[in-house]
């Protein structure tokens, strides 16, 4: 195996590999991801696990690829490119793949809030998520321990739905529209955040976001950064003020203008993309591509914007 | 650092060094996302020192904590200093080539011993020689502080005696090494930056030297006092002879955020005239003549603020303004306006422009520059030049032309803590942030947070058993100023002798009614980090039933 450049290695100052996608030529810096060589061409791959300040994590396995010589599908998110591969992104094998994964989640998850990505590529793969048959009531998956699992009655879809979590005054869990891309975990943990408030837990089917021994986020080791809300594609973790003007009906991104300021607290210089509807902030985000923040906060820099809008 | 009045690093070099000293700072809580660069060089495998008298939330990440006793910090940077020069680990090559001062800096470090150290500081002699040998053996090493380093009557002499390690080891300059003070505020390093200093114009240009003032003078078509003015600190003394009888405050809220806080009211309610231009009707702005209604710099303005690594960035306006509240900019023109000066009516842009040319180290950083690179690091002399991502790399160069004015060693004198410890007083208390709080609350205290909790005498368990206490219950506080009543909480990062509150709620517990305000006279900062005080259970406390289970008994089965 040749020694890679380390990805931290300005781009510049990598060497280039050449390898082709879908029958064309593609040359792209060592270092780089299937992913990213899909990406300089022009290909979409569809991808919900990944998000291109974590690590990737391979477990939604929507981005997968068929290529030459390698027996199984590889996820194009985190292979990286290798002189002379020889990649198939839309083969029958790679589409059935990605409809199932597809299908699935579709099937046994809400994605009413998922991005809108998520919905087009369910049209564009045929997935048909109706054919497992209507939602089982849900179940109490909190505290379903391994080896108990119970399937639901035959025609019946299982699915993740649980009970509304809101025992704080900044997020809502709503872990029905969970489909355990581990995007949060990671944010929370080694990724970003380094706080460890969350894991999956359980097993098979079973497995859910929870904190340890399940107990209330105000229990817990959280710290109100908001960067697992910041990374979630399903709108399962959601901001308080978000979700309940969802609720209200007064929720509208057409209404809403993003303009890029500098946080009111400390010294550190974070980025802060304040998201207004009707002279109203309604959401804090950070950007992704700014290398102070990587799109993460502190509780301040998230929610400590009350003082300008009344609050104080 | 050395002549420019700022951090030497990027927050990026923080990631690929090899060893990680935070000095008087809890980054986790005060700098949250600064910590984030941290942690990333630490999964690296960075090696990281804490010196903190807490063992805070960001030391639990250290291999090793140097729980120092409060304001005994030039003791032990000047015994790090002795060791490393007896062990023989000095960067000869370095000092000789890129310093001056050396052997007075020896000198002055001689007596500090690693026994004396240990006496001095608290902190055992072997700790403080693996300190010593790690930060000089490290290849790159970042040395970060906050206010535990500059809230002292000490505060420019403690910043000397870091410097005066990383001259001695030659870890600033390079890439991965240099010196960190993290800034408290989103602009404070941009209020220096732009000259709200006695002694500055904008980029740290000199009031006193005749040519950049004749420059000003031409550009302004005024003629400015060739004398430094005041700092803040002497300006409250100046109230205190009647000398300053007229004050214009803009977005700051003396009356609760300076230390022995009573003097400071009864020196605010003794001027003639007090104008206040705040964001909110303040405790400050309850007091004055005059009040004008701010817009909120972050989100209701044009304009650009200095971050910790010098990266200059834009503000935008995301809101209107309420009603009657208007933009720092316009204020300033009107008020200019009605005292005969007219200005016009000059955009953000148009202000910052006249900045760029007067500060040489702003000049190439146009609007559309900051824009385009998401900030650009002072110095940045041109409008081809990128910025500058670490400050002194000329320190290295072999032609001592470019190497320029060499970097002196200062050598500093050790001195205690002023609020001395007493039988009567026996508890130092020290002061610091929250996560989820800011200074005194004015911004913090309006969004409904997780984490926030009344302010609390945070004791250490030892303490809380000696005096019989229990969770939660009131106990006064007193120093030699004054005396408020407050809630004790058990608190494991703390030593026995160390008490610990915040200034956030100062509207439920004042904690600067009981801070010192003696200054350190070469930067008038005020000591808020060591207070002497005496912690008594409540008369009607003592003997009656307790409102929880005293400590002590909880400490037997734990």
């Amino acid at each position: 195996m040749t020694t890679m450049a380390p990805a931290s290695t300005p781009v510049a100052l990598r060497r280039n590999v050449e390898l082709t996608v879908d029958g064309e030529p593609v040359t792209v810096p060592e270092g780089s991801t299937i992913l990213e060589a899909c990406r300089a061409q022009g290909i979409e791959v569809p991808t919900l696990c990944y998000l291109e300040t974590l690590a990737p994590v391979n477990v939604c396995r929507v981005c997968v690829v068929e290529l030459e010589g390698s027996r199984a599908l590889v996820p194009s998110c985190s292979r990286p490119v290798a002189a002379g591969m020889v990649v198939h992104t839309a083969s029958e094998r790679v589409r059935t793949s990605r409809r199932m994964v597809l299908e699935l989640l579709a099937s046994s998850v809400d994605l009413s809030t998922a991005d809108g990505d998520v919905h087009r590529w369910i049209d564009e793969y045929g997935a048909r998520p109706e054919r497992h048959g209507p939602s089982a009531p849900p179940g109490d998956r909190d505290h379903a321990h391994a080896g108990h699992h119970e399937p639901p009655e035959v025609g019946l879809a299982a699915t993740v739905a649980q009970v509304v979590k809101r025992d704080n005054d900044q997020y809502v869990r709503d872990y029905s529209k969970c489909i355990l891309c581990y995007k949060c975990v990671e944010a929370c943990g080694e990724e970003a955040q380094n706080t460890f408030a969350i894991a999956v837990a359980g097993r098979g089917f079973d497995a859910r976001i929870s904190t340890e021994l399940d107990v209330a986020l105000p229990d817990s080791a959280c710290v109100y950064c908001g960067n697992c809300i910041a990374v979630c594609p399903t709108g399962a973790l959601m901001f308080v003020s978000e979700h309940d003007l969802r609720a209200q009906g007064e929720w509208d991104e057409d209404r809403q203008e993003v303009t890029r300021t500098v946080c009111p607290y400390c010294g550190v210089g974070c980025n802060l993309e304040l998201h207004v509807q009707d002279n109203r902030i309604v959401k804090v985000t950070s950007p992704l591509d700014h290398d102070v923040t990587s799109g993460n906060l502190c509780v301040k820099g998230r929610f400590g914007f009350e003082f300008a809008q009344g609050g104080g | 650092m050395f002549g420019a009045g700022g951090g030497t690093s990027s927050y990026r070099e923080i990631e690929e060094t090899d060893l990680v000293v935070l000095w008087g700072s809890n980054a986790r809580e005060a700098h949250p996302i600064f910590f984030h660069h941290l942690l990333k060089g630490l999964r690296r495998g960075a090696k990281m020192y804490a010196v903190d008298p807490r063992r805070s939330t960001s030391a639990q990440w250290a291999d090793a904590w140097l729980g120092i006793d409060v304001g005994s910090d030039i003791a032990l940077a000047n015994t790090v200093g002795r060791e490393i020069i007896k062990a023989g680990l000095v960067n000869i090559e370095f000092v000789r080539r890129s310093t001056t001062g050396f052997d007075e800096y020896a000198a002055a470090v001689e007596p500090f011993t690693l026994a004396e150290g240990e006496r001095l500081t608290g902190v055992p002699a072997s700790v403080i020689a693996d300190f010593a040998h790690d930060y000089a053996r490290a290849d790159r090493a970042q040395l970060c502080w906050t206010l535990g380093i500059t809230e002292h009557h000490t505060a420019t002499d403690n910043v000397l005696a870091l410097c005066n390690l990383s001259l001695l080891t030659g870890h600033v300059g390079r890439y991965g090494s240099g010196l960190v003070p993290l800034r408290g505020q989103n602009n404070v390093q941009g209020g220096g930056d732009m000259g709200a200093l006695p002694n500055k114009f904008p980029g740290f240009q000199d009031v006193e030297d005749d040519a950049i003032r004749a420059k000003f003078d031409a550009a302004w078509g005024v003629t400015v006092p060739a004398q430094r003015g005041w700092h803040l600190a002497q300006m409250f003394d100046a109230m205190e002879r009647g000398d300053l009888r007229a004050l214009y405050v803009l977005g700051e809220n003396p009356a609760q955020s300076e230390a022995d806080n009573h003097r400071a009211v009864r020196l605010l309610e003794g001027l003639d005239h007090l104008v206040v231009q705040d964001i909110f009707l303040t405790k400050t702005a309850q007091l004055a003549d005059v009040v004008l209604p701010a817009a909120v710099a972050a989100f209701e303005s044009e304009g650009t603020v200095t971050s910790s690594e010098r990266r200059v960035q834009r503000l935008r306006p995301a809101l209107r303004p309420p009603e009657g509240a208007r933009d720092d900019v316009e204020i300033l023109g009107e008020l200019a306006r009605r005292l005969g000066s007219d200005w016009g009516h000059p955009s953000a842009e148009e202000v910052w422009d006249e900045c760029r040319s007067l500060s040489p180290m702003h000049a190439g950083m146009r609007y559309d520059r900051l824009e385009a690179l998401g900030g650009i690091q002072w110095p940045c002399p041109s409008e081809d030049h990128p910025g500058t991502p670490f400050l002194h790399g000329r320190l290295w160069e072999e032609d001592p032309d470019r190497r320029g004015r060499l970097a002196p060693f200062s050598p500093v004198a050790f001195e205690p803590p002023l609020d001395e410890l007493t039988e009567e007083f026996p508890v130092r208390l020290t002061t610091g942030r929250r996560l989820d709080s800011f200074n005194t609350g004015v911004q913090s205290g309006g969004y409904a947070s997780p984490l926030r909790r009344p302010e609390t005498l945070d004791l250490s368990p030892e303490d809380m058993a000696a005096l019989g206490l229990a969770e939660g219950e009131l106990v006064e506080v007193t120093s030699r100023r004054g005396s408020i009543t407050v809630p004790v909480h058990l608190e494991r990062s703390l030593r026995p002798g160390l008490a610990f509150m915040t200034l956030h709620f100062p509207d439920q517990a004042d904690t600067n009614v009981l801070t010192l305000d003696t200054w350190d006279p070469k930067s008038g900062t005020a000591e808020f980090k060591a207070t002497a005080v005496r912690v008594d259970r409540l008369p009607e406390a003592v003997g009656a039933e307790p409102v929880a289970e005293p400590v002590a008994e909880k400490l037997e089965v734990g």
